[in-house]
């Protein structure tokens, strides 16, 4: 859900439901490092509901346009995380035995 | 005073910060009263007006993120993550904690109870044992589902106790697995109905859950056959059916696949005076650990040198007394984590983490079908 104003499309709240501060915190690293943002931050209004509003304001760009490709860079990493994750337990299974191997000399 | 700016210094190199500034983006320095520089520094422009760009493109991200497995074992596994920001590295904790699923007993039908173990901390016993299923073979139960073989997993406990025999300890590996599904009958109204084939029980298998193909080679029971469940005295009985659904940490932790996760950033002990003889045998006397060790020099010197700063635990017993804290600085390294995962048994701990990572891409995926 967004909450912004309908003439300017560069400043906006948009209310997440059955989110908390996993998703949250790691979106708002993502957006910070987007040059095209002037402020970002995220909010809890209340514990027990799960619900998380992000406020998004950049320089000129729509604000909604500027979290998805935040999200879009989000996935990106994730999947770069997945791929080097796994080919480094492969080499590490690899590895291991020679290592046991070269233990039982 | 002649000011020159910023931008014009000769002896910083263009796009790279004084390294004073980069020791503050980079470390957290743990000094004796509390760690200073914790925050981190996200905001792109945080050194615009140095000239430099403090925001992370895909490609720099993708050529400096490193994985480095430690230790891996059927159950925990140890690995390094360079080049990773905090914020993401909590999401997979969290996630790895709380919103991975697994099996475990949700419902347990008490035929018979006489034991000193009352029914409700009985049930509440049998929920926290680890099962050894794997989650992605099942369906969630919701409420108006019926429970069949592709959402329930059924297991049967009948012990008893002799009258005249010694005490009984009822261990996990009672526990039997019913493939074919409940055995207790519901009470129907109807008594006079001509006798089916087979009567209403609490579950409705269509087919039994050994002849699927997942199952043929695997039994599924407790993970651990030694927990204790309850004891028995002589005469007494315990006959119950748990009925086992898949469900998330995060509405009740007996649904949590790791014992725990935990991740910490990696210690940087750094030397800033040469530390020699007697003083470096106080030095390496102090650490608990053993991070320090001595180095022979030339014309029978000694000098202390840093040897394992990876097992440093931060007791910070090196800075402490007087002027220690101008020889030795402990820091730790902002963006190098030592995750560890330790499971209950269900699934590896890599199958673990990688699903941890593509639950936080579903997270994504879905705020992402939202905005548009």
């Amino acid at each position: 859900m967004e909450h912004g104003s309908f003439s300017d499309h560069s400043k906006s709240t948009f209310s997440l439901s059955d989110e908390d501060h996993t998703l949250a915190n790691s979106v708002r690293f993502t957006l910070n490092q987007d040059p095209r943002v002037a402020f970002c931050g995220y909010s809890i209004p209340h514990p027990s509901d799960a619900r998380v509003n992000i406020r998004v304001q950049t320089t000129g760009d729509s604000a909604r346009e500027v979290l998805k490709d935040a999200c879009q860079d989000l996935m990106l990493m994730c999947q770069h995380v997945r791929s080097t994750f796994d080919k480094a337990v492969v080499d590490y299974k690899l590895s291991k035995p020679v290592k046991d191997m070269s233990i039982e000399k | 005073m002649h000011r020159s700016p910023a931008l014009d210094m000769p002896d910083v190199p263009k796009g790279q910060l004084p390294p004073h500034i980069e020791l503050q983006r980079t470390r957290v320095l743990c000094n004796f009263d509390a760690p200073t520089h914790t925050e981190n520094v996200q905001y792109s422009g945080a050194y615009s007006s140095m000239g430099v760009d403090n925001s992370l493109r895909m490609d720099q991200f993708c050529n400096n993120f490193r994985v480095e497995v430690i230790r891996l074992s059927e159950d925990d596994m140890e690995f390094d993550m360079i080049g990773i920001d905090p914020s993401i590295a909590n999401a997979f904790r969290r996630i790895l904690i709380a919103e991975l699923p697994t099996m475990a007993i949700e419902k347990v039908l008490i035929a018979n109870n006489t034991s000193i173990v009352q029914d409700e901390v009985l049930a509440h016993r049998l929920g926290l044992i680890p099962i050894d299923a794997d989650p992605r073979l099942f369906d969630y139960l919701s409420e108006n589902d019926t429970p069949n073989e592709k959402n329930t997993i059924v297991f049967n406990l009948h012990v008893r106790c002799e009258r005249g025999g010694p005490r009984l300890t009822v261990k996990s590996n009672e526990l039997k697995w019913l493939p074919h599904g409940s055995e207790f009958p519901l009470a129907t109204e109807n008594t006079t109905s001509s006798s089916t084939s087979k009567p209403k029980t609490y579950t409705s298998f269509s087919c039994s859950q050994d002849s699927l193909p997942e199952f043929s080679d695997k039994s599924i029971g407790p993970k651990h056959p030694d927990i204790i469940i309850a004891k028995l005295g002589p005469g007494q009985e315990i006959e119950l059916e748990a009925h086992a659904v898949k469900g998330m940490g995060k509405t009740h932790a007996k649904w949590s696949p790791v014992a725990t996760a935990w991740y910490r950033m990696l210690p940087e002990v750094v030397l800033l005076q040469e530390i020699e003889d007697e003083k470096a045998e106080e030095l390496v006397k102090k650490c608990p650990v053993n991070v320090f060790d001595i180095e022979d020099i030339a014309k029978g010197k000694k000098k202390a040198t840093v040897a394992r700063p990876r097992a440093c635990t931060l007791c910070r017993e090196c800075i402490r007394g007087d002027d220690w804290d101008k020889h030795v600085a402990i820091r730790r390294v902002k963006n190098h984590f030592i995750f560890t995962i330790e499971s209950t048994g269900a699934l590896p701990p890599e199958v673990l983490f990688n699903e941890a990572v593509k639950v936080l891409e579903d997270k994504c995926e879905r705020v992402i079908t939202e905005l548009s």
